[in-house]
């Protein structure tokens, strides 16, 4: 069993536990739910991507499409499942199976983000609530590594972990119709970035240029589940040099190799 | 190409849909009647795959500016070419200036535009159909020009017509499977949504159909996980949402229905003010 031999060594018996409780359900006729406890847990992540890598890797031809969540992984096939035992029996068979090369590293995204108060319009009223100051607001937000969970809601919307308690901030009573693209905002426990123009409830506290979903693209989304991102804070200035540089085509995002 | 001279309602196209990026968080879309759509590409031995318009209660006016071979199914709104009302389900030649519109809506919401070879719109991320974000628009606009291939002489079999089930547009019934938390719910809350009939609120779209009835419901919530169209959600109030083909990939409401493609077919025809639709198990 690969997942004792690792998780014996570092983890605690409850962990153990909690990766035995997989379970894979019926989602219709064409698809199987495979959940974790329902936990948010950056070690339930790591199990549903390399599983998902593992199914990719032996029955890439029988599914069409996959979701990534919290504490799920569907499995999305071309065709109906005639035998959903058997698949069920393939599967775990897969999970069970030695994992190797289990310590991946992954990509860290550095994405930089102008604090500005002309982009960062709740950052105020973050700041009086919250009596901490605007400054202080950046640095709790920039200073994490967040960790990128899964992408839903929108084309390119990262659920990302991470956020410093001190800065979760209610999302608004009512929605703005109207959240510019690239707007970096606080909703409750989470942080994200808004992929395109939408309506949204969350805190708006800053501005990236970078873009999170082109259509252009043939993968139209740089990032992906298991992922890192750090927000680095720029002046308006450097801002708009980026935003220059994006359009020409000529900006590559920094990335590091983040092991941790 | 055909061009818009007026947009009517809401119409867009559509093929079967945007398959493998919803780990990008791109919603499938396609046709929300495959049923239907099926029928219009199978009479122009099209593809299965083929792009086609898809038309929620007419209204628009549509001129070819190139001959082809067109096909109409689904909803019946009294489609016209130059005035002359046509056959639904039938290989229909049209030459250069025809003009395709529509009247009285006789049966169903949504009919479907098949020509010959398919609509050629621009594939973005594997799929013709349109969709917010991703493609330039999401549905046509007047003065829009849409590409279609030119198709001459009809010698395939000319006069073949295709009887519809009717029981398509008049069947109340819609098929489902059991949800994934579907065995969280009371036994009396699992009768209930088997013995009750449901009316289809006003706000039901391509992303979803709201129910208008209130279930006695204490679930909470659960993890943000993944959903498919097809999918039957019960919220917070007790309402029920059936998600449809532009519905999001993740959602935090209990799924306790998953309807079978056939299913969502049928409900794509029906809308609010309507007869009430039943959920039947389907094992």
């Amino acid at each position: 069993m690969r997942l004792l031999s690792i998780y014996l060594k570092i983890y605690k018996k409850k962990d153990l536990e909690l990766i035995n409780q997989v379970t894979y359900k019926p989602f219709g006729n064409k698809a199987i739910l495979i959940e974790w406890a329902a936990i948010i847990d950056q070690e339930i992540l790591n199990d549903i991507i390399q599983f998902k890598e593992h199914i990719n890797f032996q029955k890439k031809d029988v599914y069409s499409d996959f979701i990534i969540a919290y504490n799920s992984l569907t499995i999305i096939y071309h065709n109906e499942i005639f035998d959903f035992k058997k698949e069920v029996e393939e599967l775990q068979s897969i999970y069970n199976s030695d994992f190797n090369n289990t310590q991946k590293d992954v990509d860290l995204w550095e994405i930089p983000v102008c604090y500005d108060l002309g982009f960062g319009i709740d950052l105020q009223e973050i700041s009086a609530k919250s009596n901490l100051s605007i400054d202080k607001i950046i640095k709790l937000h920039s200073e994490k590594i967040y960790t990128i969970f899964f992408i839903g809601f929108l084309p390119g919307f990262l659920y990302l972990g991470g956020l410093n308690d001190k800065i979760f901030f209610d999302r608004k009573e009512n929605p703005r119709l109207q959240v510019a693209k690239g707007s970096v905002a606080i909703g409750g426990k989470q942080t994200g970035i808004y992929p395109s123009n939408s309506a949204g409830g969350w805190n708006i506290i800053g501005k990236t240029p970078i873009n999170f979903f082109d259509v252009k693209k043939a993968n139209p989304c740089f990032s992906k589940a298991g992922d890192k991102i750090k927000f680095i804070p720029v002046s308006l200035e450097e801002y708009h040099q980026i935003e220059t540089k994006i359009l020409r085509n000529t900006f590559q995002i920094f990335k590091t190799v983040h092991n941790d | 190409m055909i061009k818009v001279l007026k947009a009517g309602f809401y119409a867009s196209i559509q093929d079967r849909g945007r398959v493998g990026f919803a780990s990008k968080g791109v919603p499938v879309s396609g046709v929300m009647d495959q049923y239907s759509s099926t029928i219009a590409n199978s009479i122009l031995n099209n593809a299965a795959t083929a792009a086609v318009l898809e038309i929620t209660f007419g209204g628009c006016e549509l001129q070819f500016l190139t001959e082809t071979i067109m096909c109409i199914s689904g909803a019946d709104f009294s489609a016209k070419i130059n005035d002359e009302l046509i056959i639904l389900n039938s290989r229909i030649q049209v030459q250069k200036k025809d003009v395709l519109s529509f009247g009285k809506i006789n049966y169903g919401v949504r009919t479907y535009l098949a020509v010959k070879g398919g609509f050629q719109s621009e594939i973005i991320l594997n799929s013709r159909s349109f969709y917010q974000n991703i493609t330039d628009d999401f549905i046509i606009r007047k003065n829009d020009v849409l590409p279609i291939t030119s198709f001459k002489n009809d010698l395939e079999s000319s006069h073949t017509s295709l009887k519809v089930v009717k029981s398509h547009f008049d069947s109340q019934e819609i098929n489902c499977f059991k949800g994934p938390e579907f065995g969280l719910l009371t036994i009396n809350q699992q009768k209930i949504i088997f013995e009750q009939s449901f009316t289809i609120s006003n706000e039901n779209n391509r992303m979803g159909y709201r129910l208008t009835e209130t279930i006695q419901n204490c679930l909470p919530s659960i993890l943000t996980s993944a959903v498919l169209p097809g999918t039957v959600q019960l919220t917070p109030s007790g309402k029920l949402i059936i998600l449809m083909k532009d519905c999001q990939v993740t959602g935090g409401y209990p799924r306790i229905l998953q309807l079978t493609e056939t299913a969502m077919s049928r409900l794509s025809q029906k809308t609010t003010n309507q007869s009430t639709i039943i959920f039947r198990s389907h094992n």
